[in-house]
């Protein structure tokens, strides 16, 4: 192997509140001024019924010691900035810029209250005026809502917009079903759950895509709509998705594009020209922003002109040379978030956008493909992997691969290889999804990784599989360069023993 | 000059070309085959740039700051609130293993995200007093309509009962987030002179549909609800649940939910170490008792503890994963996903830093300028504040006499000051009324400032 050695770094951190010493203090809020002291008697002003009688059971810590603390947690994790490589599959772990980190923390932004007079929060109305419109230029939409705080946010509010025209069109009553395929992200069904209609899955066909005989024999008027990824979660576009529209349209339904998969395809196409009347795009994916160890991410909705009016409000317009936010929208579906959405992270996807221009975004596209691709042709022929679903396709940003030969002839399953891709210091692909390949490992590189990152990848897959035939125990061991071996999930889970919290793990202990 | 884009490191041409050649494609559109000719893109994307490091730096700073600044900070709260984050949670936040890292699927080689995540959980669960806390959902209102939504998983009913002064926008995401569930939200009647619910009305309303009753403390208007221990026994009474919100700093010298017998806490994080940015990344706070039927009901990643397999090291993984959406698709709990974690990092670092005296000072010095304020605002000629006769904690009504309130806030604006939000469109009987709020961050000075522009604004 000429993969270099890792070995992760390991404080046997312990617990906040295992650091409290009583009487230190890691941070001193200002005091009130006497003369306000003098005027206003705490001890009178609080009813006793609703005074709290003991402090909080918080941790009393010093300033430095807290840093460490956190400085040491940061060093047990790994960050698509401060790693190798990290190709989740569907989550679109890209270079999150530093750039934008910068401007977003401009004060400007950052100390804005959302309640401000709207002369006063030009600057901030004007950058979200110009993303919403990059975003429609990229998603081919004609209007959107930046307010969904996340993809799957998105995407239930996608749906409500569905809900809202099936309504207006007094065909609610009947259009109970929205159709999934069964490679879709478990997002979708859920977000359609929670709008309140059923869920209709469909399998794929053969080569991976949508079962056209399955989505006909589905499509009626019961149908309120299809949600798709395309390309789909096995990093195959859907060639055929102008008849699936023009199925679910002609059944009177409407079509959902879930943008998880949008950057292989910005400036290819568009999926407001494939056909579809709702979207929703991972700015946290496509955009850069980063993922904040499971958030904040953002999940703009972007709609055809049909739906435009059921869009949440407030609306971000501009008259008279004047940005504003107006809430003139009497068919909206209303509020999907207390304020405007994530807005910090909308401005490092707008920084984004105007790095990357045009011809950027589209570069970024093709080499997220060239690197999901590369990395596919070169894996699918080792021994114990395949290429399920028409291998000889070309793949979008990422491809799945099957370890189910080498599940069967060694007991190293997909789960094995993710862990020891670990113990050198690469992340691990997204396991066990899609539902429809065995021992799934879903490989999204993105275009941020240099090919020599896709090298090293390539030859610790190989390498595992190789271990697997000739050693398996060995390959069954990883991960232990981490900071920890393989966990008790059942443990974690079982009634006895569950512990979410710091007050129950003392009472554990205890007993 | 063609340059390779410095995000881009396999454009440059020979690696492009070496790496086409590998795999053997002529050029790249030929990887893009499989999209129909008649739906590909022909045109250019209507996007600026490209611009370098340093342009966009001046240009996007050059935008924002066409903002008005103003002489100190917003006297405006209601949901997110002006409060100081200190710098060791900003150091924190942006460490590129917390910030670039994704949801922990991989815990061996996560547990720094997966222990800050399991630390937050338990901060919160002391705040609150209560024995469980999620990972976060989106803001306090998302909060609540997913609190709500377990409320009718758990008892099959359809009613959501809430204060008439519930916030505006949380009662809008709350009824976005019900409405497919068919439930319905009814107001409960409040007490004209204090503004805290009128318990004979919450008797009068709650029943066997009552799926759940919530409060606010301290309410949206600013006045605390004095009542929240007998409103929790008429809850449980009808077999409700009884969902509280919170402001958390608020909890430094307010009674915590889990005290008065609240089964769910809702609230918002933003005060505890998260920047107000224009209303977001927010962090919404859920919390509850340690009851199976809640547990695995609940919505939202959730942190546990556990130990390595080999030696019995402890360890922290996410767990109860069979409620979300990955496993359970349409028979989730939610279909949340990702959530707020960089901003539960933010709020449990600021919970480590304030402590339990810190957050302490901290209340008594947000209250104590805001009575300050208000009772000044009182002395001044035909304005009165508050409206309600009760304690406020940070945030209180005032109400003018002679001026509108957009006009009284024009004129502050002209001395640099933000004013209270106006409160007619969404209380019309409340008339020409504003809601103030008042933070560590408004010194005397600020406060004094305002009171001789306000005194002139109001004659």
């Amino acid at each position: 192997m000429t993969v270099r050695k890792f070995k992760q770094a390991d404080w046997e951190e312990p617990l906040i509140f295992e650091l409290s010493h009583e009487g230190r203090y890691g941070f001193h809020p200002p005091e009130v001024e006497d003369a306000i002291r003098e005027k206003i008697n705490i001890e009178r002003l609080i009813p006793k019924r609703i005074a709290r009688e003991t402090p909080a059971g918080l941790p009393e810590v010093s300033e430095m010691e807290i840093l460490r603390h956190y400085i040491h947690l940061s060093q047990m994790n790994y960050g698509v900035n401060s790693g190798l490589i990290y190709p989740l599959g569907s989550c679109t772990m890209k270079y999150n810029p530093i750039i934008n980190e910068v401007l977003a923390g401009h004060p400007s932004l950052t100390e804005t209250h959302p309640d401000q007079d709207s002369s006063t929060v030009q600057g901030i109305l004007e950058f979200l005026y110009k993303l919403k419109q990059g975003y429609l230029s990229v998603t081919g939409m004609d209007d959107a809502t930046l307010q969904p705080a996340a993809g799957a946010h998105g995407e239930w509010t996608g749906i409500m917009l569905i809900r809202a025209y099936h309504q207006e069109h007094e065909d609610f009553a009947r259009r109970t079903e929205i159709i999934v395929p069964d490679s879709a992200h478990g997002t979708n069904p859920a977000s359609a759950a929670m709008a309140g209609f059923k869920i209709i899955e469909i399998p794929s066909g053969s080569d991976g895509c949508v079962d056209l005989e399955a989505l006909r024999a589905v499509a009626g008027p019961q149908t309120a709509g299809l949600m798709l990824t395309n390309p789909n979660t096995l990093g195959l576009f859907d060639h055929q998705i102008a008849e699936i529209a023009e199925i679910v349209h002609r059944a009177g339904g409407l079509m959902y594009y879930d943008g998880a998969n949008l950057n292989a395809i910005m400036g290819k196409c568009r999926p407001g020209d494939m056909g579809f009347d709702v979207v929703h795009v991972n700015l946290h994916k496509t955009f850069s922003t980063p993922h904040g160890g499971g958030g904040p991410g953002s999940g703009p909705v972007g709609c055809k002109a049909i739906l435009a009016k059921y869009l949440p409000v407030p609306d971000i317009v501009y008259k008279d040379g004047k940005y504003d936010l107006s809430y003139d929208k009497p068919h909206s579906i209303g509020k999907v978030h207390g304020y405007y959405g994530n807005v910090n992270v909308m401005l490092k996807a707008y920084t984004y956008m105007l790095t990357m221009g045009p011809k950027g975004l589209k570069e970024a596209s093709e080499l997220s493909v060239l690197n999901a691709n590369y990395i596919a042709r070169k894996l699918k022929d080792t021994k114990g992997l395949s290429l399920p679903f028409a291998p000889e396709k070309p793949r979008m940003h990422e491809a799945v691969l099957s370890a189910q030969k080498l599940n069967e002839d060694t007991t190293v399953r997909s789960l094995n290889v993710a862990k020891n891709l670990l113990d050198y210091g690469l992340h691990a692909p997204t396991v066990y999804f899609p539902l429809i390949v065995p021992e799934a490992l879903m490989i999204e590189p993105t275009e941020t990784e240099p090919v020599e990152a896709l090298d090293d990848f390539i030859e610790v897959v190989k390498n595992t599989c190789e271990v697997a035939y000739t050693n398996p125990q060995e390959a069954l061991k990883a991960p232990v360069n981490t900071v920890v071996g393989r966990l008790d999930e059942a443990k974690a889970a079982h009634p006895k023993t569950i512990c979410l919290s710091w007050r129950k793990l003392c009472q554990l202990i205890e007993e | 000059m063609n340059r390779a884009h410095p995000y881009l490191p396999n454009s440059v041409p020979k690696i492009k070309e070496r790496m086409m050649d590998e795999i053997g494609v002529k050029s790249i559109d030929d990887l893009y085959v499989n999209i129909p000719e008649n739906l590909r893109f022909k045109g250019e994307l209507q996007v600026p740039g490209p611009y370098t490091e340093q342009e966009v730096k001046k240009l996007v700073s050059n935008t924002l700051e066409r903002n008005t600044p103003l002489k100190c900070p917003p006297f405006l709260g209601g949901g997110v609130w002006p409060h100081y984050v200190p710098s060791v949670v900003d150091e924190v936040v942006h460490r590129a293993e917390f910030l670039t890292s994704y949801t922990p699927y991989q815990p061996e080689i996560s547990q720094g995200i997966l222990q800050s995540i399991f630390e937050y959980q338990s901060l919160i669960c002391e705040l609150v007093e209560m024995a469980v806390a999620n990972a976060s959902m989106y803001d306090w209102s998302s909060a609540l309509g997913e609190a709500a939504l377990l409320a009718n998983r758990l008892n099959h009913r359809e009613i959501i009962l809430v204060p008439s002064y519930i916030s505006p926008s949380r009662l809008a995401v709350l009824k976005t987030y019900t409405i497919p569930a068919g439930m319905n939200i009814e107001k409960v009647n409040h007490d004209p002179k204090t503004g805290m619910m009128d318990l004979e009305d919450l008797k009068a309303k709650a029943g066997d549909r009552t799926a759940a009753v919530y409060v606010e403390m301290p309410s949206y208007l600013g006045f605390t609800e004095e009542n929240v221990e007998a409103i929790g026994e008429i809850a449980h009474e009808k077999k409700s649940l009884y969902i509280t919100g919170v402001d958390p700093i608020s909890l430094g010298i307010l009674k915590a939910p889990g005290s008065y017998g609240a089964d769910v806490v809702v609230g918002e994080g933003q005060p505890l170490g998260n920047h107000m940015s224009y209303g977001g990344p927010l962090l919404g706070i859920f919390a509850c008792n340690h009851d199976n039927a809640i547990i695995r009901q609940m919505p939202g990643r959730i942190i546990g503890v556990t130990e390595t397999l080999a030696d019995k090291r402890r360890a922290f993984i996410m767990t109860l994963q069979t409620r979300e959406q990955h496993i359970r698709r349409e028979k989730a709990t939610s279909n949340i996903c990702s959530n707020q974690a960089l901003c539960s990092v933010a709020s449990a670092v600021y919970l480590s830093l304030l402590g339990p005296n810190g957050l302490r000072d901290l209340a008594e010095t947000c209250t104590s300028r805001a009575n300050y304020l208000m009772n000044n605002i009182n002395d001044l000629d035909g304005v009165k504040a508050p409206i309600f006769n009760a304690y406020h904690f940070k945030e209180f009504t005032v109400k003018y006499g002679k001026k509108k309130a957009s006009e009284v806030n024009k004129m502050l604006l002209a001395h640099g000051y933000q004013g209270g939000k106006p409160l007619k469109t969404d209380f019309p009987e409340l008339n020409e009324s504003s809601l103030f709020c008042v933070t560590e961050m408004h010194t005397k000075e600020d406060i004094d400032g305002l009171i001789t522009a306000l005194k002139e604004a109001t004659q």
